[in-house]
């Protein structure tokens, strides 16, 4: 029997998250075979087995988190029945207790058996238990009478590092359960993802202040010159020459002249970055993916198009991984693909703004004393006011207003 | 106090009564000259004559006919039936006439009497020696089934059967006789029926049986002390009617509840016991109930390993209480 652990997904990674099992006790599976999708800081990785064998036993359950190296199934490796291997796997500590007897009555410490026996159950009624307070002493980690008794004698039993959990707890997410009013409809499991793109806006909701400013932009040219281009474009590189690119390349030039946008906030220090990296988010049905290009600066609009097209495919087909998602160090967002023409992003931390391209809208518009009628864009910046003020920011909006809007309708090249 | 076997205790209780009360009197096949094929009655003859110790023909139709009539007119037949199993051709005197001579009578007529009978397996018996019948007859109001498990509640019971004004079945385990030996008191000792009896104090596990089994369940309670978990253990000791009032309270007071019985497990005694405690202890129950029981095989077969699969030990109770105490 081998104990496979939680593998590192990635730098400073600690902690997965294990999102879905693909396999059950008692499957088969070859090396290589896909076991579990694991998800660490917003990647979902799926976990290889690497070994020949039959599942004996899952030790993590799915939307639990454990720690980077901690035990998660255990597999009996074909022509090793006798189990006596210790070499292989990548934790030997966990492999050093001794060979336990099999009929032992194993005493598994981890969360096991979740049903109540009639007495437990009346008795933490009547007691006003929380039950998760209680530790299972029975078969299979199941909460015995005694158990129950124990506790009313002695008080909770000490978790380890209780202060921890308490500490790390306010976490406003779980804060406003506010009952909905409607008690009938579906509900719907918190995937790990969901959970970690909770998390992660409640966090910077509620830590950064966010303050927003919009500009209307003239992207005709914008419209004529991409018009023109469009279908050759397609037939020659396969992917297409988005309005998107055109931004994205917009800002990755105007950051150079306004780097302070390109930093994020520790707190004691502002970090000014050198290289351009450009998030840009990604959806996908329920899920929300943030993947960079990186040095986005140094890409033609070809170069940028291409990293659009590659990443956005990635997200769709959960191909991601984690160096696609790291590194980001300000964030364009394509409201308008879904039609809006308005909106307020929420910054990505650490980063310090985010810019939202809204949709082009073709509407009259007074040229001096003249009506015209010309295509009308929404570029919205959200900035985190610790680092950024009105003044920067505006500056940095105008500039790439002023990017889009003297690009050159007659440009025979978008190269 | 004078430590007696089981056998010995019975033989005394007998003797007790035949001297209290000279209503009282023995019957059944070869109890007299020969003193019984387990020597239970011996000395009995000898001591109180021909006339209250009969030697009967081979027909237990007619011991336990004989023994109504007797009883319905004021005399306290005690009679034998050789071994359990033989007990069936009097059946219809036991349960049609014995059984419901009060009821039929509007009260007018009763039948004290006693009906001893030695069950039970373990002792190279075989088909017609190994038998335990009990639960054909714990379904007949108007009848008691008592069933001691030492030797001093073999004798107290046993006077209390006697001294009991309806009739009573009471089996004696015949492995029972002369491995079994304790205190017994001496003289008159009765312990009234209807009445089980706690004979270990524990608060991990309930335990609760009957006759032999007493005996290896606290055997097995012993050894499961060693694991760290204290087994309470009823004895039922009379089987019809039961105690429901003890059974509550034991399968209570842990919620983890073993029923042991040497009898075939379907349909057991302890089955209805099982039903007690599900009617009436849902919400004080920490684990199934759980039974063990012997198999579900027509008898009790003579070849020695085959017999210990069949024969309840305190072996298999432990491997029994321990499950249920790891629950």
């Amino acid at each position: 029997m081998t104990e496979i652990t939680m593998p590192k997904l990635g730098e400073s990674v600690t902690e997965g998250t294990i999102e879905n099992w693909l396999v059950k006790v008692g499957d088969h599976v070859s090396e290589y075979d896909p076991v579990c999708e694991v998800n660490t800081a917003k990647v979902t990785a799926e976990v290889p087995s690497v070994h020949d064998g039959v599942i004996t036993e899952i030790l993590v359950q799915e939307g639990e988190t454990v720690d980077v190296g901690a035990p998660i199934y255990k597999i009996e490796v074909d022509g090793d029945a006798s189990a006596d291997e210790t070499a292989d796997s990548n934790n030997d500590e966990a492999q050093t207790e001794a060979p336990v007897k099999n009929e032992q009555p194993a005493m598994p410490k981890q969360q096991g058996d979740r049903r109540l026996s009639p007495v437990v159950m009346r008795l933490i009624g009547e007691h006003n238990i929380n039950i998760d307070e209680l530790d299972g002493s029975g078969f299979n980690g199941r909460i015995t009478k005694k158990d129950v008794e124990k506790y009313l004698a002695d008080g909770p039993v000490k978790k380890a590092e209780p202060v921890q959990q308490t500490a790390v707890k306010p976490e406003p997410v779980q804060a406003p359960k506010a009952k909905s009013s409607n008690e009938s409809g579906e509900s719907i499991k918190v995937s790990g993802i969901r959970k970690e793109i909770a998390k992660r806006m409640v966090q910077s909701k509620t830590e950064i202040p966010h303050a927003w400013l919009m500009m209307e932009v003239d992207a005709t040219n914008l419209v004529n010159l991409r018009n023109k281009h469009k279908a050759a474009f397609k037939e020659k590189e396969g992917y297409n020459l988005t309005f998107f690119s055109f931004f994205v390349k917009a800002v990755s030039e105007v950051l150079k002249d306004y780097p302070i946008l390109n930093s994020s906030w520790d707190g004691d220090t502002i970090t000014v970055h050198d290289d351009i990296n450009l998030s840009i988010a990604v959806a996908n049905e329920d899920k929300l993916f943030v993947p960079v290009i990186k040095n986005a600066d140094e890409r033609s609009l070809t170069g940028i198009a291409k990293s659009i097209s590659t990443l956005a495919n990635k997200a769709r087909t959960n191909k991601l991984t984690g160096d696609d998602m790291a590194g980001g160090t300000f964030t364009v967002n394509n409201t308008g693909a879904f039609g809006s023409v308005q909106s307020m992003g929420i910054i990505n931390q650490p980063q310090v703004a985010i810019l939202q391209v809204e949709s082009i809208v073709k509407k009259p518009v007074f040229i001096g004393d003249m009506l015209a009628a010309r295509h009308m864009v929404n570029l919205c910046l959200s900035i985190d006011h610790r680092v950024l003020d009105g003044l920067v920011a505006g500056d940095f909006l105008k500039a790439v207003k002023e990017k889009i809007e003297n690009l050159d309708p007659d440009a025979v090249s978008v190269y | 106090m004078a430590k007696l076997s089981y056998l010995d205790a019975i033989r005394d209780a007998l003797f007790v009564a035949m001297e209290q009360d000279d209503n009282v009197f023995v019957l059944g096949e070869d109890v007299g000259k020969k003193g019984g094929v387990f020597k239970v009655t011996e000395g009995l003859q000898e001591k109180f004559g021909e006339m209250r110790v009969l030697d009967t023909p081979l027909a237990e139709s007619n011991i336990v006919g004989t023994s109504v009539g007797a009883a319905m007119m004021g005399k306290r037949p005690v009679a034998e039936i050789q071994f359990a199993e033989y007990i069936l051709p009097a059946v219809n005197q036991i349960l049609n006439e014995a059984a419901k001579v009060r009821y039929r009578s509007d009260n007018d007529w009763n039948a004290p009497m006693v009906m001893r009978a030695p069950y039970g397996g373990g002792i190279h018996g075989a088909l017609y020696h190994s038998q335990s019948i009990e639960s054909l007859f714990v379904s007949t109001p108007g009848l008691k089934v008592v069933v001691p498990s030492t030797p001093a509640d073999a004798k107290g019971l046993l006077m209390g059967a006697i001294k009991d004004n309806d009739p009573v079945l009471f089996f004696e385990h015949k492995k029972a006789y002369r491995l079994l030996k304790g205190e017994v008191p001496e003289g008159d000792y009765t312990i009234p029926l209807g009445k089980a009896d706690v004979k270990r104090e524990g608060d991990d596990i309930t335990v609760i049986t009957y006759g032999l089994c007493v005996n290896y369940a606290i055997q097995a309670a012993e050894q499961l002390k060693e694991e760290g978990y204290e087994a309470e253990i009823l004895d039922l000791r009379t089987l019809y009617p039961l105690d429901k009032e003890a059974i509550i309270k034991a399968a209570s007071k842990t919620g983890k509840v073993l029923l042991v019985t040497e009898d075939n497990l379907e349909g057991s005694l302890i089955s209805e016991v099982s039903a007690i405690i599900g009617e009436n202890c849902l919400y004080d129950l920490d684990a199934p109930i759980m039974r063990l029981a012997g198999p579900d095989v027509p008898s009790m077969p003579y070849a020695p390993p085959m017999e210990d699969y069949f024969m309840m030990n305190p072996e298999k109770i432990y491997k029994k209480m321990l499950e249920l105490s790891e629950y």
